[in-house]
């Protein structure tokens, strides 16, 4: 057992893992936040667009995605990241298909958070005589923000579980070097066990955090 | 929250701008889509004969793509048969009165629920099912994928019978009690069915889940969809299209699948039946009954 933990860099690959789940996370939130602005916004050509997005992305699979990053975008159509380094090039493809397929989830998280506010609170700021901007900003916003914390709470636990999808295209992370691990030596149900630990220790906090903020700035009705 | 109630009628200066947004909106769908099929154009990804075979050669469909979709389904299929299984037993050993037992099923199913379902398969493949003879060569990666899957949406499922029980009013399990059924009784022949029926979309939801999962089974060598089109893609020299039919397959049925959830949904709230949602949102593409 203590053999596994000396021979490869268990805590390394749990590094890489974050490390893409933070890139990710921070791309899907900027992408996302994007895509619920044109879906909601008065435009309706943003919001076909953005209805398109969402239902493109949410209904493939991200293992399609990651796997026509490498063999479809960068072996065929020559998009390549970073030419210098083939495993830097797979690393900086699978934060952007993370980037794109949870962004689909973020901008739903948002918009269910738009829609826990009633219409009755809209309606008041409009009758006060606030322009949309003006209701936006101090009425309907921060009521959004805070019935969205525990929908964008299971979507950043599971793009931290997803970054294991990256190990389809060679990726080092914690998945891929599990399968390493258990193909070279005895004893895989330690192994699984140990990495399956790994994931509950990184996703367990994250599930605390958002549940007890989400109680915490509860909008009370 | 209806959108209708936040802005006036637009007027001739908000007009132009929504217009001009319109346009630049447009203009990014074009610019973007004339990038893809320059690259393409470069690659030679758009010559006629790589799209062709999808039109003209049955054994296209029947060699790879139907096999694909298939193995797809099938996987699935056995994965949310089992996965309801398990997460009616845990759902209801959650419920249990026993301490012992509820509080077994609960480390089973939020362990299962924050594990990735690609590390069970990995697990399930190279560590038990390539090195036992449980399973021939040939079902093994069938095997190791529907473990994954069951075990995960399995526990999905039991959340979901546990929050579909506990948004019955009170009043349901209280006139059970009071009619003289036990306990045991009054989950049986009242609470669940009303929770079944209120999950009901959330479930059709989750298949949309399991089909997409399925897909990891590529990296085990299992033999879906993803993996017959990248067969299909070095056979034909087509890699790109054969990529972009397998997607576009992909979103035409899990689409389909979310329109019925939904429309599933509706008529439940019809009905005057609530309906539960799963607590992850990522799993959950069912649209909340309130959207704008």
């Amino acid at each position: 057992m203590g053999d596994i933990l000396s021979k490869y860099d268990i805590l390394g690959a749990f590094g890489l893992t974050v490390y893409l789940a933070v890139f990710s996370a921070i791309g899907s939130l900027v992408l996302g936040t994007l895509v619920a602005v044109m879906r909601v916004s008065p435009v309706s050509v943003l919001r076909l667009l953005g209805t398109w997005y969402v239902n493109i992305f949410r209904n493939t699979p991200l293992t399609l995605l990651m796997v026509f990053s490498v063999l479809g975008m960068t072996y065929i159509l020559g998009l390549n990241l970073d030419p210098s380094d083939i495993k830097g090039n797979a690393t900086r493809w699978a934060i952007v298909m993370l980037s794109i397929y949870h962004a689909a989830f973020v901008c739903e998280a948002l918009r269910s958070g738009v829609n826990t506010v009633p219409a009755g609170q809209a309606e008041a700021a409009r009758a006060m005589g606030l322009t949309f901007g003006q209701s936006m900003r101090h009425v309907l916003l921060p009521q959004a923000f805070r019935g969205a914390i525990a929908p964008l709470g299971s979507t950043l636990i599971a793009l931290v579980k997803n970054t294991t999808v990256a190990a389809v295209i060679g990726v080092a992370e914690a998945a891929n070097l599990m399968a390493v691990i258990i193909e070279n030596e005895t004893g895989a149900l330690a192994v699984f066990v140990i990495f399956a630990v790994g994931f509950v220790i990184l996703t367990l906090p994250l599930g605390l955090l958002f549940t007890s903020m989400s109680r915490r700035l509860a909008v009370k009705r | 929250m209806s959108t209708s109630v936040l802005f006036d009628a637009p007027g001739p200066r908000a007009r132009r701008r929504h217009a001009i947004l319109s346009a630049l909106g447009v203009l990014l769908v074009v610019a973007l889509a004339f990038v893809a099929v320059r690259k393409m154009q470069d690659a030679g990804q758009l010559k006629a004969e790589m799209w062709k075979p999808f039109v003209t050669d049955r054994a296209v469909w029947r060699d790879y793509l139907v096999p694909g979709l298939w193995g797809t389904f099938k996987a699935a299929l056995v994965s949310i048969v089992l996965a309801g299984a398990f997460g009616l037993v845990f759902g209801i050993g959650r419920l249990s009165h026993v301490t012992a037992v509820r509080w077994f099923c609960g480390i089973v199913v939020e362990f299962f629920r924050s594990v990735p379902v690609l590390l069970m398969m990995i697990f399930a493949y190279f560590g038990i099912y390539s090195r036992s003879d449980i399973f021939s060569s040939e079902t093994a990666p069938l095997a190791a994928v529907v473990t994954g899957l069951t075990l995960y949406n399995g526990s999905v499922v039991a959340e979901l019978v546990r929050s579909g029980v506990f948004s019955l009013p009170k009043g349901q399990a209280e006139a059970g009690l009071s009619i003289g059924l036990t306990p045991a009784q009054t989950l049986r022949s009242i609470q669940l069915p009303q929770a079944l029926t209120a999950m009901l979309p959330a479930l059709i939801g989750q298949f949309v889940v399991v089909l997409k999962d399925s897909a990891l089974g590529y990296q085990i060598t299992y033999l879906e969809l993803l993996n017959w089109s990248k067969t299909l893609g070095s056979a034909f020299a087509n890699t790109v299209p054969a990529y972009i039919v397998a997607a576009l397959l992909f979103i035409l049925v899990n689409y389909s699948l979310t329109v019925v959830a939904s429309r599933v949904e509706r008529r439940l709230s019809r009905r005057g039946r609530p309906t539960v949602h799963e607590a992850t949102a990522v799993h959950a593409p069912v649209e909340p009954a309130t959207a704008t």
